[in-house]
């Protein structure tokens, strides 16, 4: 997993709530059998005039040209500024798999669905919760200015605008050490195997039926 | 000290150890795997050198990308006509195959949808966590169990250890009391629930469905209702154990024989929430309000009784509500204010892992049996949700009901629910379905759908619109 400890980067705004992950990243495009290439596709129905389909060239394909990320004052975004339960729908990793391969590597949103929130994590995408009233503030300045950059530190726990002024977040702090160290957390967990082993063998004891497997 | 709830005891339970930080490491009993999340999480353990922590824990069947025509199934995966779904179908059974997980296979007759299968056979079974990567594992939850959806790298994590890193969720109680109307299922319950907390009502909650109506629900009823616990942003949906519960496990090739099974329904009896149990926030229903529901717009908080009108995005006084109201509205093609039984229908489908088990298809064959589907429909798909389901609705001969009425009889699958195979909406079509998801493109590109119950889409099915299925 990439590591995460200092990103600046130019804003893009998703002014709308409740963005599913299906929005995110179409199901035709989750029959890769891989972890990569899902960038071009990346908010596929939003992006293009035309239904995508995986595996084709996307480079001749028609835009979308209101959509925000086919905005040119908003290329190279690596920040997305997005609206309440961003993620919502299906536990699919292919969506923060699609955000990052794309560019971004930062999420701001007043709350997320669950399971995305935790995939993203995962893959070195770190989702910031912020306040609704600051998040809107952030979309008052990043469509008022562009060019509009933030830079997110990890360690600290702060976004800073362009005009210096800082805003805390919170992270969960296992998560922040993983991001920071880029960490596998299966490694971590394996750490573990001897309290994972004798609470099975007592599970075994009381519940056997759990292990007596019938085929 | 006040009493647990189901949550905190199925919680408890499986505590392997807590961490400084407040998260836990918790012991998964059973995985759940399909063709679509699992190819990358194999790929992981390949790369890293490990191996499965616990082979028997472990359950596969492919769903999302199976055909559903008898002609593509006969010809086994060689018959996948889509290259793409075909390599992913075959990628399953070769991981399988490689690292000797059992898997239902396509042409075998207990493959189906994965949240289908689990109950079925009794690979689900009260007290234990489960997990699948697929956000619908929620449905588990039914049997008192602790089931949540994972991202593929959970997936691995679980492979690799048996365990997940977790934070304890709120408890969230969804009270349902009275007696649900005639014809009033699971899926409307869930449907109005979800109008009434919204779609992110749940966010990091655990939902538990308690009151009398859901004590006299059907498990296929509790498994509906839990299925969709996450469409109202809650990961876990739960019900007690209870006699019902029992019944339905009993006999089932994975679950307890003889005396452990005595031993087990004794420490069952336990997965009830304590009188005393204190929940962070507590959500009453009177189940005699709920009427047959339908949604109208891209989201399944978009949802109001069939006898209402589509709503006016002016009445709304939120601006991003409203925003959404309008968007809503232009995708769908509809006017606020608008009746809903106006609504003209292109197709219908009846499946998926909300609705598929016998009992949904039962309820379904009941409304059509000896009437004809609406002419102006261009299609009206049954799709049973496993194998089994299937040869059982064949020996009650609701096929012949569905076929005789002019419905097309599939092979288990997801099917349209999320269009992966050739099963999907043509753009603008308005479809009354009894899947889950309503967003933009799910159930094909510029595809207009409508939750509602099976009956209700039975009922739609043969008069081309939406219809109150005590009407009809
Ligand atoms: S039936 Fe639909 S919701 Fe259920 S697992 Fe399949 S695709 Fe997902």
């Amino acid at each position: 997993m990439n590591k995460f400890i200092l990103h600046t980067g130019i804003a893009a705004p998703m002014d709308r709530a409740n963005i599913d992950t299906d929005m995110i990243i179409p199901k035709q495009f989750l029959k890769s059998i891989k972890r990569s290439g899902f960038g071009p596709n990346l908010f596929d129905e939003l992006r293009y005039l035309d239904e995508g389909q995986p595996d084709a060239d996307n480079s001749g394909r028609p835009l979308n040209t209101e959509f925000v990320l086919n905005q040119s004052r908003y290329e190279g975004a690596s920040v997305l500024l997005a609206r309440e339960n961003f993620g919502c729908g299906s536990s699919r990793e292919h969506a923060p798999w699609a955000l990052e391969d794309y560019g971004f590597r930062v999420i701001i949103a007043p709350s997320y669905a669950d399971i995305f929130f935790n995939n993203s994590f995962k893959n070195g995408l770190l989702p910031i919760v912020l306040d609704e009233v600051v998040v809107d503030q952030l979309f008052t300045e990043v469509f008022a200015s562009e060019g509009y950059q933030l830079t997110i530190e990890l360690e600290s726990q702060k976004i800073i605008k362009p005009c210096g002024e800082e805003i805390d977040f919170d992270v969960d702090p296992f998560r922040k050490h993983c991001l920071i160290n880029g960490l596998d957390d299966i490694g971590l967990t394996l750490q573990d195997a001897d309290d994972i082993r004798n609470y099975e063998e007592k599970r075994r004891a009381s519940q056997p039926w759990l292990f007596d497997v019938v085929k | 000290m006040a009493g647990k709830t189901l949550y905190d005891k199925l919680w408890d339970s499986h505590v392997v150890k807590e961490r400084e930080d407040g998260t836990a490491l918790i012991y998964i009993d059973r995985q759940l795997l399909h063709e679509v999340t699992s190819p990358q999480a194999f790929e992981g353990l390949r790369l890293a050198s490990r191996q499965p922590w616990r082979l028997d824990a472990n359950l596969a069947t492919p769903d999302h990308n199976v055909p559903t025509t008898k002609t593509e199934r006969d010809v086994g995966i060689e018959g996948i006509v889509d290259p793409v779904s075909k390599i992913q179908v075959k990628t399953l059974d070769d991981n399988c195959d490689e690292f000797g997980i059992v898997e239902f296979k396509m042409q075998d007759k207990r493959q189906g949808i994965v949240h289908v299968v689990g109950p079925e056979q009794g690979a689900t079974l009260p007290g234990m966590t489960i997990v699948c990567g697929d956000s619908h594992t929620a449905t588990h939850g039914a049997f008192a169990a602790l089931a949540h959806g994972v991202g593929t790298s959970e997936v691995e994590h679980v492979m690799a250890t048996q365990c997940l890193i977790q934070r304890k969720m709120k408890n969230l109680l969804i009270k349902v009391d009275g007696e649900l109307g005639a014809g009033i299922t699971g899926k409307d319950v869930v449907l109005h629930v979800i109008g009434i907390i919204g779609t992110a009502g749940g966010n990091g909650c655990a939902m538990e469905f308690g009151g009398s109506a859901i004590r006299s629900m059907s498990m296929e009823g509790r498994m509906t209702m839990c299925n969709m616990a996450i469409e109202a942003g809650a990961r876990v949906g739960m019900v007690a154990f209870d006699e019902n519960t029992a019944e339905y496990v009993k006999g089932r090739p994975y679950a307890p024989k003889s005396d452990q099974w005595d031993q087990a329904v004794e420490y069952w009896n336990t997965l009830v929430s304590d009188e005393d149990a204190v929940f962070d926030k507590v959500v009453e229903v009177n189940a005699a309000d709920i009427k047959p529901q339908v949604t109208w717009g891209t989201s399944p908080e978009m949802v109001v009784s069939v006898d209402s009108l589509v709503p006016k995005a002016e009445d709304e006084s939120d601006p991003v509500k409203r925003s959404a109201i309008e968007r809503a509205l232009e995708y769908m093609g509809l006017e606020g204010g608008q009746k809903i039984t106006d609504i003209q229908l292109d197709r219908v489908f009846i499946g998926s892992c909300t609705n598929s088990r016998i009992e949904d298809l039962r309820a379904a064959a009941a409304i059509v049996e000896g009437k004809q589907v609406a002419s102006s429909l261009k299609q009206a798909l049954v799709v049973p949700g496993s194998g089994l389901v299937k040869e059982q609705a064949e020996e009650e001969g609701l096929d012949k009901i569905f076929t005789a009425a002019g419905l097309e009889w599939r092979e288990p699958g997801c099917s349209m629910c999320l269009a992966m195979n050739a099963d999907k909406l043509g753009n603008g079509e308005h479809c009354a379905s009894t899947s889950n998801r309503n967003f933009e493109g799910r159930q094909g590109y510029g595809g207009r759908t409508h939750l509602v119950s099976p009956a209700m889409a039975a009922a739609a099915a043969i008069t081309g619109h939406f219809i109150d299925v005590n009407t009809l």
